[in-house]
């Protein structure tokens, strides 16, 4: 393979570079760093944030497993504990895993499309500003000691007014609003950048699986988040005006909460499983030195998970008053859904038994993925039948289940990405032998952390808990959970280490380190501001791997302002050019606004009223187009 | 490394606008219109939810008055007249025909808050006296929001068409309006069924 | 025992169906015949589970095993030079049969153990009235029948080889009623009644807890179930049916007295007596129970009168507060409440 940089023959001069750069950049100084419209910037943003929150979820575990290390402990009194479950679950699942995966899409989905921006870059800029303030808000909240107590899905009428008096619940309730809104923005963004900007050839059935998971994810959320949008405005008006959806006394009803929290609950954990099949897909193909066997399995895989997401929602519920038959037909929904996990397996399974692979620290995370994933997919079965999570419902075998299906499907892949892509993003590679460190010491104290919770949840010990009565026999399984916790820790620091002395002194990675398949590799690491000098042309899907991959390239698109290809949703033929927007504070701004009205809400009503009035300026300013500009445009202008 | 022939696509002869499904903003429309219908769709869910759980319906309460919501409801089916016409002048970028269209409609969404306000007045039951009236404020309050921001988009819109130098990808944008416009009124068909007639029903 | 020796045997001795855990709250080890579907179901799963995951994990090993090493400087192959593959593709389609087959073979376990579950035959069952409530649990005999309904709290007894119906209401949010040595769980949600019906074919002591995270002090609401010969259940239930009775000597006179005249009457009920109220436990036969505090604390007259006089210590958050009494008062309170047998 040659190593030079294959997208820039028929090179722009150094001087048109320039242009570019200008007209891309992000502006210098304060102002111009909160206004930058860059997906690489606000995606590399998302990313440490998100992680970010992983640390502070991760530390709140940390102190969950000290206080249950030994029976009747009294290190974390049961208020306090309340809250850090609740902060961790909620962190884990609001802040940390959706965020990180639609953070990944926005980092590398224009990369892998081969397009120089992603679609409504200020919206983009919008919703990770509204992401980080929601974030902000409730550990603020928590730091007062106002952080929320009711668990990640809030039960009325636990949740309710009556039994969870203070603003504890509304902070709650007001997260999920920030983080719907940015969530369900950013679907949109991935959306129309995946469907309206690749590169020309690029047709559907070249796109890379990691770009079909996040479609596929991207529609998951869009019809998901919704219903827990509607669920928690409910019980925010519940909680502040009087209204009545969750209270039985008025004709309202607690089941309806679990419904429509569910409806959402469930493809949630598969908006954040998605994804790392994506992931999984990208580092296997670059390291079995192969493309993935089965690509159209996997992508229908993706699309059947996605839509029967949505039939399983009762499974969580199976120890309310649902009808029974009711319950056998979401017992069948859950088992089939084991089916299109199994194809993808299976398809990944022959690839590497077809393959040639390079055991590097990216592959190593991806094939944890299938040990501990299929353990906890396998719970997952014992859980979808009806009589036997009655047993284990709402125990440490959940607890178990749970993590063994986010950590092992999710997590691992995501630091196999992060192994894998950090070179593209900083231009560095990360050390290879403190990967493996990190890599061993999370497998295994993953596993010693959480394989002796299913024998917890048999013998009888239920989740959330503060503590435990010395003779009912969990003390030295306890004890052995938080010992692995332990050992988790320690290869998260290592984790750290090795991100922090990597990105100062890690090794120069070249522009395609790994010789892998995929458009992001044919720019710079870490890619100029406008990601392609000139669009790609595309003729197959692994445009690197070949060279009759990479056929041609897009000329004439004006450097200086800025402007980008858009192209047919099916076969990707170039249709026409759409001017950018140049970097502004506005989105900044605007999320400044919504943030004083969703605030200003949880303490009054009124706040709504009022709290428009700088919203709707501030979107009116960010809309509003300056004389320049329009001359600008109209000076590229072609009727269609 | 030798490679065949590369192709070329010479940007500069494609358009720079494009109207309908082939621009960006149709599909940054589509997906609002797909949340918002999907909430739309779980609040509708949610009032029949609430009446499952009650013998009498609707518990404690006459049912909302017709007039105000049914005006209303004339009001929007009328008001597609003017928002096709727009419309349709917006794709064929007639400018002066687009300004007094826009402006009209700003007039239609006047008249819809202000029988909305009325609406409210009507309902017999508040939202804080039982589920059934929590189900109704919320639905009704779900699609004020989204007569609200249709106007406001629609009123900086048209004061933006006013300027004398207009890019083409502005009728872009007004078409997109006009498609907004559709699924407010549309929306609105079940739901006014439901906040006047489920309570009527039996 | 070291904690890894401990935890090797608890995988061996879940792997072979035995428990580890202590035998009195454990699903593991049932003790009647709700429990004994599900543990029968427990067991096919795991097997299924086991073997299932044996194989995939066999292929996984080969594969690693059997594929030849690269660098990144090995060429790639490419989807053309790939071709079609047959033998994979073969491979998949087979380890698909093989799971939609396992995983009817599970649906139809699942499915047969659900109707023997709701099977279990009814006839001339004990009705229980069971009202979960922040964080401790009121349970009613034979509702609805003044001859024979009494009320306790944080403990039943049951006769062995008798089915039983528990109906569960809550007053307050949801909790969840879970023996797991007996039924699987059933929560218990405002507005709604739920039943769960089990049958205890072992006699002996078995520990329940709420399973539904109810706030505050959802770790400390615990109960017992007390699975008794039909003789001396009887027994039991006609002593909890009288009321209490007269006080037999002056110190637990002084003691009613003090009941009466301190805040504890305006929480509790003693049949017999004028204190009727139903905020907190009934506390008629509060001697003849196991626990104190739904299950936090065992029976005794230390731990009484360390309940009593702080409440918040021993439960923090409990919607039982502090009553402060002069020291004999104390005392001969304690007397009285000890004869309530
Ligand atoms: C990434 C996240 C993720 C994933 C992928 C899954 C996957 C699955 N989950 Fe899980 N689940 C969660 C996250 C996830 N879950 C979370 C967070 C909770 C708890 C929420 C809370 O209460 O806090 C939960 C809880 C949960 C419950 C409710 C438990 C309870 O509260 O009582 C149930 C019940 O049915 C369930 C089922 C399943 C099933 C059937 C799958 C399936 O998709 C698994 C499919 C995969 C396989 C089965 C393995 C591979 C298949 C084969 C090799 C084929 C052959 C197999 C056989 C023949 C058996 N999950
Ligand atoms: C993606 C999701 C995710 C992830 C990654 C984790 C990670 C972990 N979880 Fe969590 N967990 C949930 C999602 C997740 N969890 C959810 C949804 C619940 C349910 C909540 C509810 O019931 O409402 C839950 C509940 C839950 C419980 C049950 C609480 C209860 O019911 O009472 C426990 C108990 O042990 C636990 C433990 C852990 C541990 C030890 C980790 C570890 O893997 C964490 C490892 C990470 C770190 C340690 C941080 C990184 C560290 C650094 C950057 C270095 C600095 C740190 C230190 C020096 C400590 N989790
Ligand atoms: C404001 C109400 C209230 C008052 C006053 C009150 N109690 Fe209680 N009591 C409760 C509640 C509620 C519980 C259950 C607490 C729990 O387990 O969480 C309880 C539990 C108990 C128990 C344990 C019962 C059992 O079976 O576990 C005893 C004994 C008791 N109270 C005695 C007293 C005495 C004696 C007094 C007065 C000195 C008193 N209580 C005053 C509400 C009250
Ligand atoms: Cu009651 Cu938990
Ligand atoms: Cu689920």
């Amino acid at each position: 393979m040659s190593r030079d940089i294959p997208v820039g023959r028929g090179e722009p001069s150094p001087d048109e570079n320039g242009k570019l750069e200008r007209a891309w950049g992000t502006p210098p100084g304060l102002v111009g760093w909160l206004s930058s419209i860059d997906h690489k910037v606000i995606g590399y943003r998302f990313i440490v944030t998100a992680m970010a929150f992983f640390a502070a979820g991760g530390i709140l575990a940390a102190l969950m497993r000290l206080q249950l290390a030994v029976p009747e402990n009294s290190l974390i009194g049961p208020d306090l504990y309340n809250q850090i479950f609740t902060m961790h679950g909620t962190t884990m699942m609001f802040l940390f895993a959706v965020p990180v995966m639609q953070a990944m899409g926005v980092y590398l989905v224009p990369l892998m499309v081969g397009t120089r921006n992603i679609a409504f870059p200020r919206l983009n800029a919008y919703a990770y500003w509204i992401y980080l303030f929601g974030g902000l808000m409730i550990y603020t909240a928590f730091a007062l000691d106002i952080g929320p107590d009711a668990g990640w899905f809030s039960y009325p009428p636990l949740a309710g007014p009556e039994f969870s008096p203070g603003k504890r619940v509304d902070f709650w309730a007001q997260l999920i609003t920030f983080t719907e809104v940015s969530g369900l923005l950013t679907s949109i963004v991935l959306i129309t950048t995946i469907l309206k900007l690749r590169a020309p050839g690029m047709t559907l059935d070249r796109m890379p699986l990691f770009v079909w998971a996040i479609l596929v994810t991207s529609f998951m959320i869009m019809f998901a988040m919704p219903a827990i949008m509607f669920a928690s405005t409910g019980l925010i008006t519940d909680r502040l005006v009087g209204t009545h959806f969750y209270n039985p006394a008025e004709g309202g009803d607690a089941m309806l909460w679990q419904h429509l929290f569910w409806f959402f609950g469930h493809p949630e954990v598969y908006i954040i499983f998605i994804p790392a099949l994506g992931f999984i897909s990208s580092i296997i193909a670059t390291f079995a030195r192969r493309p993935v066997f089965g690509y159209p399995v996997l992508v229908l895989s993706m699309i059947a998970t996605g839509f029967l997401g949505f039939g399983l929602w009762v499974h969580h519920m199976f120890a309310t008053d649902a009808p029974e038959l009711g319950k056998s037909f979401f017992t069948a929904a859950s088992m089939i859904i084991a089916i299109p996990t199994a194809l993808q397996i299976f398809c990944w399974i022959t690839t590497l038994w077809n393959g040639r692979l390079n055991f590097r620290v990216p592959l190593l995370f991806v094939l944890a993925f299938f040990f501990i994933l299929v353990i906890g997919g396998l719970t997952g079965i014992m859980l979808a039948s009806g009589p036997l999570d009655l047993q284990v419902h709402d125990t440490y075998f959940v607890v178990a289940h749970l993590h063994y299906v986010l950590i092992g499907g999710a997590v691992f892949p995501l630091f196999g990405a992060f192994y894998y892509w950090f070179p593209k993003i900083t231009g560095r590679m990360l050390n290879e032998r403190l990967g493996r460190w990190n890599f061993w010491l999370f497998f295994i104290g993953f596993n010693v952390t959480f394989f002796p919770m299913h024998h917890l949840g048999l013998y009888g010990m239920p989740r959330r808990v503060y503590t435990y009565p010395a003779n009912v026999g969990w003390s030295d399984l306890n004890a052995v959970a938080t010992l692995g916790a332990v050992v988790i820790a320690v290869s998260m620091l290592l984790f750290l280490v090795n991100v922090i002395r990597s990105y100062r002194s890690g090794a120069r990675s070249p522009h395609d380190p790994w010789s892998a398949p995929t458009l992001e590799w044919a720019t710079a690491s870490p890619p100029p501001v406008y990601n392609f000098a000139r669009i790609p042309i595309v003729a197959s899907r692994e445009p690197l791997w070949g060279p009759s991959g990479i056929v041609g390239r897009v000329d004439g698109l004006s450097m200086d302002p800025p402007e980008n290809l858009v192209t047919c949703v099916l076969d990707a033929a170039p249709d026409h050019r759409s001017v950018y927007p140049r970097p502004g504070i506005w989105p900044f701004l605007s999320a400044v606004a919504t943030t004083v009205l969703f605030v200003g809400s949880i303490f009054t009503p009124w706040a709504i009223v009022w709290g428009a009035v700088p919203v709707a300026i501030a979107l009116t300013a960010w809309f509003w187009p300056g004389k320049d500009e329009i001359d600008e445009h109209l000076a590229l202008e072609r009727k269609p | 490394m030798s490679r065949p022939q590369e192709q070329v696509v010479d940007a500069t002869q494609l358009p720079s606008y494009a109207f309908g499904n082939r621009s960006l903003m149709w599909w940054g429309t589509f997906g609002m219109m797909a949340i918002e219908g999907m909430v739309f769709a779980l609040a509708c869910i949610v009032y029949f939810y609430v009446r499952t759980r009650v013998d009498e319906w609707p518990p404690d309460a006459l049912p909302p008055e017709l007039v105000w919501g049914t005006a209303n409801t004339l009001l929007m089916l009328l008001s597609l007249v003017p928002n096709e016409w727009t419309k349709r002048a917006a794709e064929a970028e007639d400018l002066p025909k687009v300004r007094i269209g826009m402006w009209i409609c700003v007039g239609f969404g006047t008249a819809f808050l202000l029988l909305r306000t009325l609406e409210f007045t009507a309902l017999n039951v508040r939202w804080d006296t039982n589920a059934y009236g929590s189900a109704v404020w919320m639905l009704l309050a779900l699609h004020t929001i989204h007569v609200a921001t249709d106007f406001w988009d629609t009123t900086v819109l048209a004061v933006l068409m006013m300027q004398d130098r207009i890019e083409g990808k502005r009728y872009v944008d007004v078409s997109e309006n006009g498609m907004y416009w559709y699924f407010v009124v549309l929306a609105w068909l079940p739901i006014y069924a439901i906040i006047y007639f489920g309570a009527r029903v039996h | 025992m070291s904690a890894r020796l401990n935890f090797a045997s608890s995988v061996l001795a879940a792997l072979s169906g035995v428990a580890y855990g202590a035998p009195f709250q454990n699903a593991l080890l049932p003790a009647g015949v709700q429990a004994d579907h599900v543990h029968t179901l427990w067991l096919i799963m795991l097997g299924t589970c086991t073997v299932v995951f044996i194989a995939l994990f066999t292929a996984f090993v080969a594969a690693l095993w059997r594929a030849p090493r690269s660098t990144e400087e090995t060429p790639p192959q490419t989807s053309r030079t790939t071709g079609t593959e047959r033998g994979a593709t073969r491979a998949v389609a087979l380890g698909a049969a093989l799971s939609i087959a396992g995983l009817l073979g599970l649906l139809v376990a699942s499915v047969v153990t659900d109707r023997a579950l709701a099977g279990l035959p009814l006839k001339d069952g004990l009705v229980i009235e069971v009202n979960g409530q922040q964080w401790w649990w009121q349970v009613t005999y034979a509702p609805g029948d003044p001859s024979r309904t009494f009320e306790t709290a944080n403990e039943l007894h049951i006769p062995v080889g008798r089915p039983v119906l528990l109906k569960l209401q809550s007053p307050d949010v949801i909790h969840s009623f879970w023996v797991p040595n007996l039924a699987p769980k059933k929560d218990l949600i405002p507005g709604r009644t739920l039943t769960l019906t089990l049958r205890a074919d072992t006699p002996g002591v078995y520990r329940g807890q709420c399973a539904e995270f109810c706030g505050y002090q959802h770790a400390k609401m615990a109960f017992l179930v007390i699975a008794e010969e039909p003789a001396q259940y009887e027994q039991w239930a006609q002593s909890q049916h009288d009321s209490a009775k007269e006080p037999a000597d002056a110190v637990r006179k002084r003691g009613r007295q003090v009941f009466m005249e301190s805040p504890c009457v305006m929480c509790h009920a003693i049949q017999g007596t004028r204190a009727n109220a139903r905020t907190g436990p009934d506390l008629t036969h509060v001697a003849s129970r196991m626990t104190l505090a739904a299950g936090t604390l065992p029976n005794t007259r230390g731990h009484l009168a360390g309940w009593i006089t702080n409440p918040q210590q021993v439960k923090p958050g409990a919607n039982m507060p502090a009553v402060t009494l002069p020291a004999d008062d104390l005392q001969a309170l304690l007397t009285y409440l000890e004869s309530l047998k």
